[in-house]
């Protein structure tokens, strides 16, 4: 880590995972060594166990009801809320992009502007998706039918490993807009961002556990929340093929929701895809009746 | 006079204890209740099951003239037909009854004496029920002092629709003891009720307040018998028997013209309350032009040709 | 004079249906038999009479349909939507003027009582082409892009409980998307869908847009693996549902998935109980409750317990069971000797486990495959029969103290398909229907389908929707890769 002022000594950070609005250690006590893109040391990261993974998804369960049943609109104030807290940490995660990317500053800036702007761009779509996907049903019968778009529960997120911070937005804004709750792996080689995430998070009136955030080795992590009965969707956008298809066929065992990986330019519109990824449809039905027994006759 | 059943004295105590019965009463889905009657509506009733069913139907005919030009004359022809329907066909069974206004009722009464054909008199300001209850009272004393066996008298819907239960209930009393020995049957007058909980809870008001049979309409609105109406008042009877063990028959009127209709009619007594109430005592059609229809199809099972109006007799 | 109002015998006729003493398999717009000559019998229910024999395919088989279907796709699909819609609306049309030949048809194949195949079945498959015909032409409007594409072949199994309508589900919706089909009717039930390719063929319709294999479960498999389908789609047990999820891991192919369930229907004590009643009849006798968004768990409230259940079981008196061509008959048979041993087993295990068993007085025929309808109360979640689906005329009877607990019980289970919620007070059905855990909730009614309301499950009932504009989606890639799916 580069000191500016060579007479004062800088604090390091000791990175924490973020489960249920804390900050632990692994429970396993590990840590692995992170590296700028040129090998030298930056930090170490938890080496998250799959009891991490194990304690994550408790924490995104307990979540999951307020967070689902949180009115729209404040879900909209809360994820505009982290971009607000990211803009005033803008120069740190423009850094630690730079260090973990290997990019020139104005690249690694570029990027985080981005990711801030994708959670203004999703803050705007957590009351709109209902309305676009969807709606009143004409059925044929004195009927009032309504499909609404409902959060599938508990998302597993692998995070991209190559875009440490726009890719990781990117694929973990869509899955809490819509109110699931996410239990995030950051990029196995590029982590710190991801951790620093978590800091954001935690003082952006995101409740706890909505988003948990462990590092670690992808594939060790992956492979219990892929079979985890009580995970309820899975984006495999960090796995290769080899992992993902593992993870697949893991996730079949409860009918998980897959989102499988492909390339994605994460500077391009985003779409709805990634926030209808992850979302039910529930239709409900009710009889609309008549007015009185004398409106009807056989 | 029967006595009102002990477990109803307490609702019938006050307005608002009247009130909070009547409201309390299991809610009504009209959707649900047009579906099931409607389903009902689909059974294939053929042959033999058929000819049950006519004869049955006439058999539970109150034929009815309730005109402004009602005469002895008519009277007396209605009379000939509800005793012999069919002249041609002595197997066919007479109507249960011939329902007329009180004025009539001495002519329907001698016209029809010891036949076991009944008479009916509407009474109490029929059809509007307009008119103060000592002259719905005297209507009825005059019906039944012209021998009337039944007295078909309207409830105040006015009153009913303002919430005024007790009154209703009261009168409905009142009502039962001028007729003595006649049964009563109440009409509510559905198509004017206008929701079906108003329906449920009329027949709960008029069972609890002594009616022998309840009625849905006068016929003289836009909206008289109907499938659901009628399901929905068979469930109140079967409930009110099940509650009290009075059985209580039930009359839909007006607007039943075909046949097909009053045998389904019949499908719905059938599946709701049961064989109990597949006899005229406890099921009426309050019906004119149904019964020549009955008549037809009638002679449509037995000869196995379809006939027509000139084949039956028109009075 | 009281008497009994018997129902004479009203049996639809059977003239109108001819069935062929054997059918092949319809590839490419003609019948062939299989390439290896295998047949299997398809029987009715009600008789265990032999209605034809089917050819059995063979993988060789379904590659040659999957060829048929790929050849036909380039056309197909680049075919203007209104040509494609005006295909589906002759199909609509001539299932329309065949209905009740079908309606037999399949209640001699199924069982089910020809009531229901008359006035749900047959006039649902028709409004279901109908429903999709019209969006051949607008799919630029559905909010998928702009110019959303078909996928390609699609895979497509469906179950033995309705046949017919399970094909128009799965059929409507790929072809109106420019998609080609090959579609593997259920061992049991294969004359409907036969009967389908005529209609096809009447349609003039183009040669293999619609290919119709018949086989068992290996047939299917085979379809699934076959590495040029492009899409599965598949109603069916949770059990194959996985077993096809685990087969695409790791392809491009994608798939839809309607699988069982176990559906709470809630009562609470200010219920219309009469409707209740007829609800909960609906909800779990409706096909021989032969149906995954069955009612078949029944959530009472303590309070109105006894009152409900004595108005259900007087209710459940006047079921006329017997023959399904009768006209009033309420209940059929049951689609197979195996599902019957499945159903008995079920029941059994409930007794076993203490749940008290009730059936109404009536007399099953003595050939054929017949159950009488169930109920079992005094169940608790920790029953058998309140866990596993039992896909036959078995319903469950739980009862709950406060809306809580009754969302709770609803809840606690792996699928999340149909829910039933029955309360005059309007604020608790929204409160009740946005915490159950289901993709179809019906409130104050039960069991009812059109084409415009997209239906599927949550949790282990699959993923994927199954009618209305979200019926698309299935079917569509998106026109720009990172925009709308």
């Amino acid at each position: 880590m580069s000191t500016v002022d060579a007479t004062r000594l800088s604090v390091f950070k000791t990175y924490k995972l973020y489960v249920g609005g804390k900050f632990p250690r692994s429970e396993s006590g590990r840590v692995y060594e992170v590296t700028d893109s040129k090998g030298a040391w930056l930090a170490h990261a938890p080496l998250s166990s799959r009891k991490d993974a194990r304690d994550a998804v408790v924490s995104a369960r307990k979540a999951f009801g307020g967070w689902s049943g949180a009115t729209a609109y404040n879900r909209g104030q809360v994820l505009y809320r982290i971009a607000e807290m990211l803009e005033g940490r803008r120069g740190q995660f423009v850094r630690e992009v730079a260090e973990a990317e290997g990019l020139p500053k104005a690249k690694a800036a570029a990027a985080v502007d981005a990711a801030i702007d994708r959670w203004v761009w999703y803050a705007g779509w957590t009351d709109k998706i209902a309305q676009v996907v969807g709606g009143a049903n004409p059925v044929a019968g004195p009927f009032f039918n309504l499909s609404t778009p409902e959060p599938t529960g508990v998302v597993t997120v692998l995070a991209p490993q190559d875009s440490s911070f726009l890719g990781l937005v990117s694929v973990l804004a869509p899955v809490i807009a819509t109110g699931n709750t996410a239990v995030v792996v950051a990029s196995e080689r590029l982590p710190l961002p991801a951790l620093s995430l978590g800091e954001v998070l935690a003082t952006s009136d995101l409740p706890g556990g909505v988003v948990n955030v462990l590092s670690g080795r992808t594939a060790e992590i992956a492979a219990p929340l892929a079979a985890h009965q009580d995970v309820n969707g899975i984006d495999l956008t960090g796995a290769d093929a080899v992992l993902a298809k593992e993870l697949e066929i893991a996730a079949a065992d409860s009918l998980k929701r897959v989102l499988r990986p492909h390339a994605t330019d994460w500077r391009s519109d985003p779409g709805t895809r990634r926030l209808t990824a992850f979302l039910e449809t529930k239709t409900v039905w009710h009889p609309t009746g008549s007015l009185g027994a004398s409106g009807s006759s056989y | 006079m029967p006595t009102i059943t002990p477990a109803f004295a307490d609702v019938t105590a006050s307005d608002s204890a009247l009130r909070r019965f009547l409201h309390g009463l299991p809610g009504v889905d009209a959707v649900g209740l047009e579906a099931r009657a409607g389903s009902l509506g689909t059974r294939s009733i053929k042959t033999t099951a058929k000819a049950y069913a006519i004869d049955l139907a006439i058999s539970m005919i109150d034929l009815t003239t309730l005109e402004g030009a009602d005469t002895p004359g008519k009277v007396r022809a209605l009379a000939a037909k509800a005793l012999r329907p069919d002249p041609t066909d002595r197997t066919t069974p007479a109507t249960a009854a011939v329902c007329v206004y009180s004025d009539m009722a001495e002519t329907a009464v001698a016209a029809l004496a010891g036949s076991g054909v009944k008479v009916a008199s509407v009474a109490t300001a029929f059809p509007a029920g307009r008119a103060s209850l000592a002259v719905k009272l005297a209507d009825t004393r005059d019906a039944v002092a012209a021998g009337a066996d039944e007295i078909d008298m309207v409830i105040d819907r006015g009153a009913f629709l303002a919430g005024h239960y007790l009154k209703v209930y009261e009168e409905i009393r009142a009502v039962k003891e001028a007729a003595g020995a006649a049964r009563l049957k109440v009409i509510f007058e559905t198509g004017e009720l206008s929701t079906y909980d108003n329906i449920r809870r009329a027949s709960w008001l008029g069972m609890i307040a002594g009616a022998d049979f309840i009625k849905t309409s006068t016929g003289k609105v836009g909206v008289n018998a109907t499938p659901a109406n009628t399901l929905l008042m068979l469930e109140a009877v079967r409930d009110f028997r099940a509650q009290t063990g009075v059985q209580v028959g039930v009359k839909p009127a007006g607007g039943i013209r075909t046949s097909k209709d009053a045998v389904k009619f019949l499908v719905l007594v059938n599946e709701t309350v049961g064989a109990d109430w597949l006899d005229s005592h406890w099921f009426r059609f309050g019906a004119s032009s149904l019964l020549n229809d009955l008549l037809m199809q009638r002679q449509k099972l037995s000869t196995g040709r379809y006939s027509g109006p000139d084949y039956v007799t028109v009075d | 004079m009281a008497s009994v109002f018997e129902y004479a015998p009203a049996p639809e006729s059977r003239a109108v249906v001819d069935i062929a003493p054997s059918y092949g398999l319809f590839i490419d717009g003609e019948f062939t038999e299989a390439a290896g000559g295998k047949v299997f019998k398809t029987v009715s229910p009600s008789t265990e009479e032999v209605l034809a024999e089917v050819a059995q395919a063979s993988a060789e088989d379904i590659d040659r349909a999957v060829k048929a279907a790929r050849k036909a796709f380039g056309k197909w699909s680049a075919l203007p939507g209104t040509e494609r819609a005006k295909y589906l609306f002759r199909i609509a049309r001539i299932i329309q003027e065949r209905s009740r030949e079908l309606a037999v048809l399949e209640t001699l194949d199924n069982g089910k009582p020809i009531r229901e195949t008359r006035d749900t079945d047959l006039p649902l498959v028709a409004a279901h082409f109908f429903y999709y015909a019209g969006w051949a032409d607008k799919l630029g409007h559905a909010g998928l892009g702009a110019d959303p594409r078909p996928l390609g072949v699609a895979g497509q199994i469906i179950p033995w409980n309705f046949p017919l309508l399970m094909l128009a589900w799965k059929i409507a919706p790929a072809l109106a998307t420019g998609n080609t089909v090959v579609l593997k009717p259920a061992e049991t039930t294969p004359l409907s869908a036969l009967f389908f390719a005529d209609i096809c063929r009447q349609a003039g319709l183009p040669k293999g847009v619609v290919n119709i294999v018949t086989g068992d479960g290996g047939t299917g498999a085979a379809l699934v693996s076959h590495p040029d389908i492009d899409k599965i789609a598949f109603t069916g047990s949770t059990a194959v549902g996985k077993a096809i999820a685990r087969e695409i891991a790791g392809t491009d192919k994608r798939a839809t998935l309607e699988l069982g369930g176990k559906g709470a229907n809630i009562v609470f004590d200010d219920a219309p109980v009469d409707q209740a009643v007829e609800g909960i009849v609906t909800g779990i006798f409706f096909n021989q409750g032969q149906v995954c968004c069955a009612g078949s768990r029944l959530l009472v409230q303590e309070s109105v317990h006894d009152e409900v259940l004595e108005s259900l079981k007087r209710r459940l008196s006047t079921l006329r069971v017997g023959d399904p061509l009768d006209k009033n008959t309420d209940l059929g048979a049951i689609n197979s000797a195996e599902q019957l041993a499945r159903i008995t087993a079920l029941a059994e295990t409930g007794e076993a486990e203490g749940a008290e068993r009730w059936s109404p007085a009536c007399d099953l025929p003595s050939s054929g495959y017949w159950f009488a309808p169930t109920l079992f109360t005094n169940v608790t979640q920790a029953h058998t029969i309140a866990r596993d689906e039992i896909f036959g005329p078995v319903l469950s009877v739980l009862t709950f103290r406060t809306p809580e607990e009754a969302v709770a019980k609803a809840n606690n289970t792996q699928y999340g398909l149909s829910a039933g919620i029955w309360t005059e007070k309007g604020s608790r059905i929204l409160a009740v229907a946005a915490r159950l855990r289901a993709g179809v909730v019906w409130a104050n009614t039960f069991n009812k389908f059109d084409p415009t309301s997209p239906f599927g499950g949550y949790k282990e009932s699959g993923y994927g929707r199954e009618g209305g504009r979200h019926g698309l989606e299935a079917y569509l890639a998106p026109s720009s890769p990172e925009g709308e799916r």
